[in-house]
């Protein structure tokens, strides 16, 4: 087991493997720090075990090799499915994480108030969530996270059902999250044009047992214009992580 | 298109037209079919109505049994009801209760209680405690069953939800759970409202002592060959079982109106 330095990271994973009860090998030898602020984007095939590595940082499971390790006094989790409760409102759905933690009305009512309007949703808090378009209620889910003031946020490709324009237009939402929260962010994709555009840094996993193949740094600062989806330094990581997930040809 | 199949664009009027039909094949008959001695088999529709319900007597008589059934229909689905979310919450507490719990819920099912009266008249008197019990017995078992399903079809992801604030048994069975099986719970009352109405009608004809519902009001006409009344007495028991369903059906989509719309959305 390697030693993990915790000391000023959210979370992080020393040597970590995941082998599941049937035999199935998940993840294996996953080294990886995320320090207070950093937003990182985890893209790998499917069922390379990326869900695996959210659900090992939220400690929903444990790892059967290595160490996780968190620093963050709070962590939310944005789940691919929205996973609003439908006999709620907006509002109501947003306080739950408050009522489940026992705070006081006013100060669940305070947070709830602030994540829907960060989402943009205040002229809807009333409605419920089937009658709400996908994009919307993927905001709600986020708002509902951010009632945490999560340090840690884990985010399992929350965008991947939505359609390209819904899609690019909660990237630019979340970065501003990001930008007024500085949480940090573990975030994992199947697109790779979300990936880079989101990210500090981009780590791109192998197909099962997932290990990290490849870690690429993303020059751009934060705030990140739209705009910058079409500049030629980004075209050129795309292409190289792209590339990478593709792998030597079999 | 569905299959050739077209929506009328008044949906009362073929039921309407049936129902003008039946009465017609009724009248057909009562005066073509019986000769005036065996009328009383089926007396014509208008007869029903004159000595059924137009008779002040014989009216007040009918709807003394309707009350005293409906009383006992209504308030055995209500102790069925509560009695049967509690065992499905128990139940779903752990997998060890369920299957200890599970074969007898199976026999009580298949068991006939209307078999039972006798001996629930012999150990409790034939007052309305017993034929609320034959009612609750009657209409136990959907409940139970639709309200554990509702319980335990609750999404992984729901549950991951709640696992990762750190909630506890209550939290998530008062906010989580209970919710989320209303529909599977309601479900369940319609299944059951209609059982319930069975059982403080046809429990009734068992009875034979006692104040008389509307179902040993049906016994007695029976015996007296009273058919009009016969036939109106059993109209009224067929109405009250149709009132109880379509108010659970009206109930049931108001206060789970997030259900049949929801489309993904979790």
């Amino acid at each position: 087991m390697v030693l993990a330095q915790t000391i000023g990271a959210a979370l992080s994973f020393s040597g970590v493997g995941k082998r599941y009860g049937d035999g199935t090998e998940a993840l294996s030898g996953i080294d990886l720090t995320v320090a207070p602020g950093e937003f990182i984007s985890v893209i790998g095939p499917s069922g390379c075990g990326k869900s695996t590595l959210l659900r090992l940082a939220a400690g929903l499971t444990t790892a059967t090799q290595g160490l996780v390790e968190r620093d963050a006094r709070s962590v939310g989790y944005v789940f691919q499915d929205p996973t609003l409760l439908p006999w709620r409102s907006v509002q109501a759905n947003v306080e739950l994480f408050g009522e489940l933690n026992g705070l006081p009305k006013a100060e669940r009512r305070r947070r709830a108030d602030e994540a829907i309007a960060l989402v943009g949703l205040t002229e809807f808090t009333r409605r419920r969530p089937h009658t709400l378009s996908g994009g919307m209620r993927m905001r709600v889910s986020l708002a509902r996270s951010l009632t945490l003031e999560p340090e840690l946020l884990l985010l399992d490709e929350p965008f991947g059902s939505l359609d390209e324009i819904t899609r690019e237009r909660l990237n630019d939402e979340l970065l501003r999250m990001f930008g007024a929260r500085r949480f940090a962010a573990l975030f994992v994709t199947h697109s790779v044009a979300e990936a880079v555009f989101l990210a500090t840094r981009v780590i791109v996993l192998s197909p099962r047992p997932g290990r990290i193949l490849a870690e690429f740094h993303v020059p751009f600062g934060y705030p990140r214009p739209g705009e910058a989806r079409f500049s030629q330094e980004f075209a050129r990581i795309a292409s190289q992580v792209s590339a990478c997930l593709r792998g030597p040809l079999t | 298109m569905n299959g050739g199949r077209t929506a009328p664009r008044r949906p009362w009027i073929p039921p309407l037209v049936l129902f003008v039909v039946m009465i017609g094949v009724w009248y057909a008959v009562s005066y073509l079919l019986l000769s005036p001695d065996r009328r009383f088999l089926l007396p014509p529709p208008h007869a029903v109505v004159q000595v059924g319900f137009l008779d002040a007597a014989n009216r007040a008589e009918l709807l003394t049994g309707l009350r005293l059934s409906t009383e006992v229909a209504l308030i055995g689905l209500a102790v069925a009801t509560v009695v049967g979310v509690a065992l499905a919450i128990v139940m779903a507490q752990a997998t060890w209760i369920e299957r200890s719990l599970h074969p007898y819920l199976v026999i009580l099912q298949t068991i006939p209680i209307l078999a039972l009266v006798p001996l629930f008249g012999f150990w409790f008197g034939f007052g309305f405690f017993t034929r609320v019990l034959v009612c609750v017995l009657i209409a136990l078992f959907p409940i139970v069953t639709n309200t554990l399903f509702g319980l335990l079809s609750v999404d992984q992801a729901h549950h991951d939800l709640f696992t990762l604030q750190g909630a506890g048994r209550l939290a998530r069975l008062w906010k989580l759970q209970l919710p989320a099986a209303l529909p599977s719970i309601f479900t369940g009352l319609r299944i059951s409202a209609g059982l319930a109405v069975i059982g403080a009608v046809v429990g009734d004809f068992f009875f034979r002592q006692g104040e008389p519902g509307i179902g040993a009001l049906i016994d007695l006409y029976r015996g007296r060959l009273q058919s009009e009344q016969l036939f109106a007495a059993v109209a009224l028991a067929s109405l009250l079982g149709l009132a109880v369903f379509l108010a659970f059906g009206a109930l049931s989509r108001r206060v789970t109106d997030w259900h049949s719309t929801q489309d993904g959305g979790h």
